[in-house]
């Protein structure tokens, strides 16, 4: 079934829609939200504990997205796939449960430096609890990390490499096999943020090697508020426990708990059990979305183009090969702020997104206080691309 | 020009124009037409937070006047700031601390910010009253 998107009929200022924030959170298509609909008003229900039939409904509904997420990514298992808030939280559970158990005082992390807040800082506070240190794998002049740099960073202290699969300031798709290939030739894991790749690429956690892959739903159409954490399935019953609670116990005395096998160990509390259900229907407008793909590479080859020949535009993230690249764009202008850019946009009823986008470290790397991002999805079109360009030149004459 | 006549010729600027595009387009003439504003005055102390975009206000009083220069490296953002001390530059501190600001609400200007920019723009006024109280 094609997916229909409620609000790309959205106008604003009088104005049709046209939504590039894409990176940030992507639009729901009415299959979800008539999936969050239908649970919230007639299978509403604590999951796994009642033996009521609703109860078994609910239960039923959030373990068939586990099932479903776990064959969109190509995990062996379902029971690697665990739920979590986003990207944020799931890395926030990756670093404090492997933090742990496995990092100590004088222990190395690697990351990458074009990589998102929610894969620097989280690990920053578990080398101040632990007195371990961050070592950073940069990126070039195009924003391509310098993979050739990895192997003299890792030392007999490292202890994970951390990278994001497609950065959410670049757009580039970073050669995680290779990174895979040069860790794992160490014993070291890795760490992989798919958060900006889930909706473009075909992502297989197998071919790609990674020990952890972590996403979120709410960029990928599935509803706000639902991510996920895979691990290999080693490594995951080697993590203790993030949060304690409610069904992620085996047994739980004075004397002592026990704790459940992954991935219910990492599931304390209540569960979001509308939004989980909907990765079914949002994997399906992934899977639909895709085979239309012929005109994202258009747009993509046509910004490549006419962004860089706009005068004083510098674009970062520049691939060696197109296919390198999502439809995501970040650039700065000479003598444009990004914000006022941003602003002249959305009264053209283009959205846009304007500011450090949450990776100040690769900001201060190309030594600017910020950009302008348009990130495009599968229902934006080529003329939306060409409106785009048209009034980006129009809003710089209006600023200059 | 009274406070109240100063404020009520940027009401009227401001209804000449229709479009918001058009209001920005003046935004940014006034950004532009801002005198220049010294380096050395781009302090820590003078910027103002909870703007997006960077800004500094200066303040100084003469002959009981209180005298404001600004300057942003955002032009809309310039403009806003501009508009502001146009209105308030050259005023007693007690005129301006009393002021209720409401004539920004009434030419739209925060409803037509995004939440940030809107949020820029309080925290710019907050700092003209604190300045205006320092100095009553």
């Amino acid at each position: 079934m094609v997916p229909v998107f409620p609000q790309l009929s959205e106008k604003v200022y009088g104005k049709s829609l046209v939504y590039l924030d894409n990176a940030a959170t992507s639009l729901r298509p009415q299959s979800v939200i008539d999936k969050w609909t239908e649970i919230s008003a007639k299978k509403n229900s604590n999951l796994h504990r009642a033996v009521h039939k609703i109860a078994s409904e609910a239960t039923e509904e959030y373990e068939n997205a586990r099932k479903i997420v776990a064959e969109f990514i190509g995990a062996d298992s379902p029971s690697q796939i665990v739920f979590t808030s986003g990207t944020t939280a799931s890395l926030n559970l990756l670093t404090f449960s492997f933090g742990e158990a496995f990092v100590g005082a004088g222990d190395e992390i690697i990351i990458a430096g074009s990589e998102h807040h929610s894969n620097i800082v989280p690990w920053q506070m578990l080398c101040e609890r632990k007195g371990a240190s961050i070592k950073v794998l940069p990126v070039d002049e195009n924003g391509r990390l310098q993979i050739e740099l990895l192997p003299s960073l890792i030392s007999q202290k490292t202890k994970i490499v951390c990278v994001a699969q497609v950065s959410n300031v670049l757009g580039l798709i970073n050669p995680i096999d290779k990174i895979v290939e040069i860790c794992h030739s160490q014993n070291i894991p890795v760490a992989v943020d798919g958060a900006q790749a889930v909706a473009h690429l075909e992502v297989d956690v197998k071919s790609l090697g990674c020990d952890f892959y972590a996403f979120s739903g709410h960029k990928m159409y599935a509803a706000p508020g639902t991510g996920v954490l895979y691990g290999s399935r080693d490594w995951l019953d080697r993590l203790p426990p993030y949060m304690g609670g409610g069904e992620m116990i085996q047994t739980v005395r004075w004397s002592g708990t026990t704790y459940a096998k992954a991935p219910q160990r990492f599931e304390a509390g209540t569960q979001n059990i509308s939004g989980v259900p909907t990765w079914g229907p949002a994997i399906e407008a992934v899977r639909h979305l895709r085979k239309n793909d012929g005109e994202m590479e258009e747009i993509r080859d046509y910004l490549l183009a006419e962004l860089p020949a706009i005068d004083g535009l510098r674009l970062y993230g520049i691939p060696s090969s197109r296919e390198e690249k999502i439809p995501l764009f970040s650039f700065a202008i000479d003598g444009v702020h990004h914000e006022d850019l941003a602003l002249i946009l959305d009264k053209m009823g283009i959205a846009v997104r304007s500011g450090q986008m949450c990776a100040e470290p690769l900001m201060d790397r190309f030594g600017v206080t910020g950009m302008l991002r348009a990130s495009f999805a599968p229902y934006n079109t080529l003329k939306e691309a060409e409106y785009f360009v048209e009034s980006l030149h129009k809003a710089i004459a209006m600023l200059r | 020009m009274t406070l109240e006549e100063s404020k009520q010729s940027v009401i009227d600027d401001f209804s000449m124009f229709d479009e918001w595009l058009d209001k920005y387009s003046y935004l940014i003439e006034l950004g532009k037409k801002l005198d220049t504003f010294p380096e050395s005055l781009k302090t820590d102390e003078r910027l103002i937070k909870g703007c997006q975009s960077r800004v500094w206000l200066n303040a100084e009083m003469r002959d009981g006047a209180l005298v404001f220069t600004a300057d942003s490296d955002a032009i809309i953002t310039k403009g806003i700031i501009s508009l502001l001390i146009g209105v308030y530059s050259g005023r007693r501190p007690e005129e301006i601390a009393s002021d209720d600001f409401a004539w920004i609400e009434e030419i739209g200007l925060k409803e037509n910010l995004s939440p940030t920019r809107a949020g820029g723009l309080m925290a710019m006024i907050e700092r003209i009253k604190e300045l205006a109280r320092n100095e009553h």
